[in-house]
């Protein structure tokens, strides 16, 4: 086990598994949210989320990593760019479904089930 | 007055030196790292608790705004700008979509959650997730050097002009697509 | 090597910093703070004398003499008169609104307004921050005001507010593609998105004014729009929706909006002068004498619009956007494309 004094030592240290880290618990807390929420524009903004915390690690993986060139960056880019498309997509949908069956829950959303 | 002068400067210079033995400036970027974090985690936190959708949106604003001056903490300056400009309007229109889906006087209950037994079923799936993800970030061997890789605005455009042109005109034409997709989508398609 | 007269001053304060304290690093970190009050104080500043020439503006133009009792025979004391009567008002907390985002709603809105000073070249190298985005950085930051807004309108749990608050949204997003397009051109013929480099290509070539006449005018237009001014103040319309997200707000927080608003003119007109003004370039005078010139021109440019142009419709407005800015927008850098490449061939 490493002593109190070393792990501050590394917390104070802002390197690539601090970003790792803090991707991962926002991806997690996205994912929780998946899960958990019943309103469908909730669960668009945890999509969101999840997307965001996949950018920091693409990111932080091209700050830290010997990289050549920007590569990481133009991926989070074209990442950002799709997740516009999703939530043009999604929220375009949301308003169909409010407009068709006056519900954003997504429970009630079981019309193809048997 | 010059001596008092003269011992105030070897205070400050005192005081500046014993800073920096301590490890100020790795304190320092430690510091504003783990405010943003903070306020990012904080954000995501609000918007999966919150009960009102709006409070929610607002999270997630605070929460995107936190990511992108991380971006510009590691030398992503245009991919910053491009987060507040690209997730301040998005943020915008979510808000009204949601004020427009929900009835007024249900706004403090807007967002609500599934039961007991479901919240705690995806907590242990989610902290499954994140262990994994932690153990894999703590214990991979990275080989970490950070390079200086210049001006990030030419080396962008340069890359994705050169080696990226193919996915950077599908996503061009995805964006075309999604939005007259979504034009379509909300106005209804005229039957006759 | 020839400095403005900002940068000398700046030079002084640095010498008497550097005679208390002698540390370089702190001396260094205090300057930046002065940097920031300097800027601040300036946004103060010139919002008591806009709120005092927007009146004779407006006086002027509708041939009336304007204020003219408080502070001897052309009003000069008016901005102090206002400014007590907003700090004395009661200030109404509307029922049923939402307390945390309602209050919130005016502080937020003065952040980015003040945020986007510290990219502004005032003089030779007088910039906060002159960082490599310094442009798209600025546009970004701007486009944060929108949010404040619609929480206003949200939380005031008033219909004019949430009526304001929703056009808000509608308008200064449909107005930011324009905006950012026809900048695209200003940019292009820089090769840089530096706020420092701009001003320095004008002065080596010509005024962008001169070579991109389009993008100027759609930067004018879209730069009202976006700061809810006449014709575009369909945001605060009062003879629609009263006041928009404001209705509900007194006293000081309604003040914090109007110091934005004032905030908002002085950055746009700031705006106009670095991208297509020469910045503080120009003969015999000082750098900070003609920059201060330039951008009096256009707040007085931009207070003539608001006196003499009618309101627009909301539909009206929002289908100009989109169906005749943003293709103008669009056509203006394929031109300045092509007016590169023929420029480079030729040379």
């Amino acid at each position: 086990m490493i002593s109190f004094v070393e792990m501050m030592h590394l917390a104070l240290h802002v390197g690539l598994p601090h970003f790792l880290l803090l991707s991962a618990v926002l991806f997690a807390i996205g994912l929780f949210g998946l899960f958990t929420k019943k309103g469908i524009i909730a669960v668009l903004m945890c999509i969101e989320l999840m997307l965001n915390a996949v950018n920091i690690n693409f990111i932080a993986f091209n700050h830290y990593m010997p990289a050549t060139d920007l590569s990481g960056q133009l991926m989070a880019l074209f990442s950002i760019a799709v997740a516009a498309a999703e939530v043009a997509i999604g929220l375009a949908l949301a308003f169909r479904i409010y407009h068709d069956h006056h519900t954003v829950n997504v429970d009630d959303l079981n019309h193809l089930k048997g | 007055m010059n001596d008092l002068i003269l011992s105030l400067h070897r205070l400050i210079d005192m005081g500046m030196t014993m800073a920096e033995e301590l490890g100020t400036p790795e304190i320092i970027l430690a510091a504003v790292f783990y405010v943003f974090a903070g306020i990012s985690v904080l954000g995501a936190l609000g918007v999966v608790l919150g009960r009102n959708i709006v409070h929610s949106a607002l999270c997630l604003t605070a929460s995107f705004i936190g990511i992108g001056c991380l971006y510009i903490f590691l030398s992503a300056d245009f991919l910053g700008a491009v987060q507040f400009l690209v997730y301040g309007g998005a943020v915008a229109i979510l808000i009204v979509m949601a004020i427009m889906l929900t009835r007024r006087e249900d706004m403090a209950h807007s967002n609500p959650s599934r039961s007991i037994p479901h919240q705690l079923a995806a907590l242990v799936v989610a902290g499954m997730f994140l262990l994994a993800m932690a153990a894999v970030a703590l214990m991979s061997p990275f080989q970490t050097a950070p390079a200086d890789i210049g001006d990030t605005v030419t080396g962008i455009a340069d890359l994705m002009l050169t080696k990226y042109v193919l996915p950077f005109e599908i996503v061009a034409v995805l964006l075309l697509i999604a939005m007259i997709g979504a034009i379509i989508l909300a106005k209804g398609v005229d039957e006759s | 090597m020839h400095n403005g007269i900002l940068l000398t001053a700046a030079g002084w304060i640095r010498d008497i910093l550097t005679f208390l304290f002698g540390n370089e690093l702190l001396v260094n970190i205090l300057m930046t703070l002065v940097g920031i009050g300097a800027i601040i104080s300036v946004i103060l500043t010139s919002a008591i004398v806009f709120t005092y020439a927007e009146r004779k503006v407006c006086a002027f133009m509708q041939v009336r003499i304007g204020p003219n009792r408080v502070g001897g025979r052309f009003g000069l004391l008016q901005p102090v008169a206002d400014m007590l009567k907003l700090m004395s008002k009661e200030d109404i907390i509307p029922n049923g609104c939402d307390r945390v985002v309602w209050s919130l709603s005016p502080m937020l809105l003065f952040v980015p307004s003040a945020l986007i000073y510290s990219f502004f070249p005032f003089d030779d190298g007088a910039i906060l921050a002159d960082v490599n985005v310094g442009l798209f950085l600025l546009l970004a930051i701007s486009s944060q005001a929108v949010l404040p807004f619609l929480m206003g309108g949200y939380a005031s749990n008033s219909k004019y507010a949430m009526i304001g608050g929703m056009r808000t949204v509608a308008q200064m997003l449909s107005y930011e593609a324009p905006m950012a397009f026809s900048l695209i051109g200003v940019v292009m013929l820089t090769g840089s998105m530096k706020m420092s480099a701009i001003v320095e290509a004008q002065a080596t070539h010509t005024w962008f004014v001169l070579l991109q006449p389009i993008a100027f005018v759609i930067y004018l237009i879209t730069a009202t729009a976006e700061t809810n001014r006449t014709p575009f103040d369909l945001v605060e319309d009062e003879s629609e929706i009263v006041a928009g997200p404001f209705t509900e707000y007194s006293g000081m927080r309604w003040a914090l909006f109007f110091l934005a608003e004032y905030a908002n003119l002085l950055s746009i007109s700031i705006l106009t002068t670095t991208l297509f003004l020469g910045g503080w370039h120009g003969p015999v005078l000082p750098g900070a004498v003609w920059f201060w010139l330039k951008v009096l021109v256009m707040i007085f440019v931009f207070m003539w619009f608001r006196w003499t142009f009618p309101r627009t419709r909301i539909d009206q407005m929002l289908s100009f956007s989109w169906k005749v800015l943003l293709p103008l927008a669009l056509v203006n850098m394929l031109l300045t494309g092509v007016g590169i490449y023929l420029y480079q061939s030729l040379c």
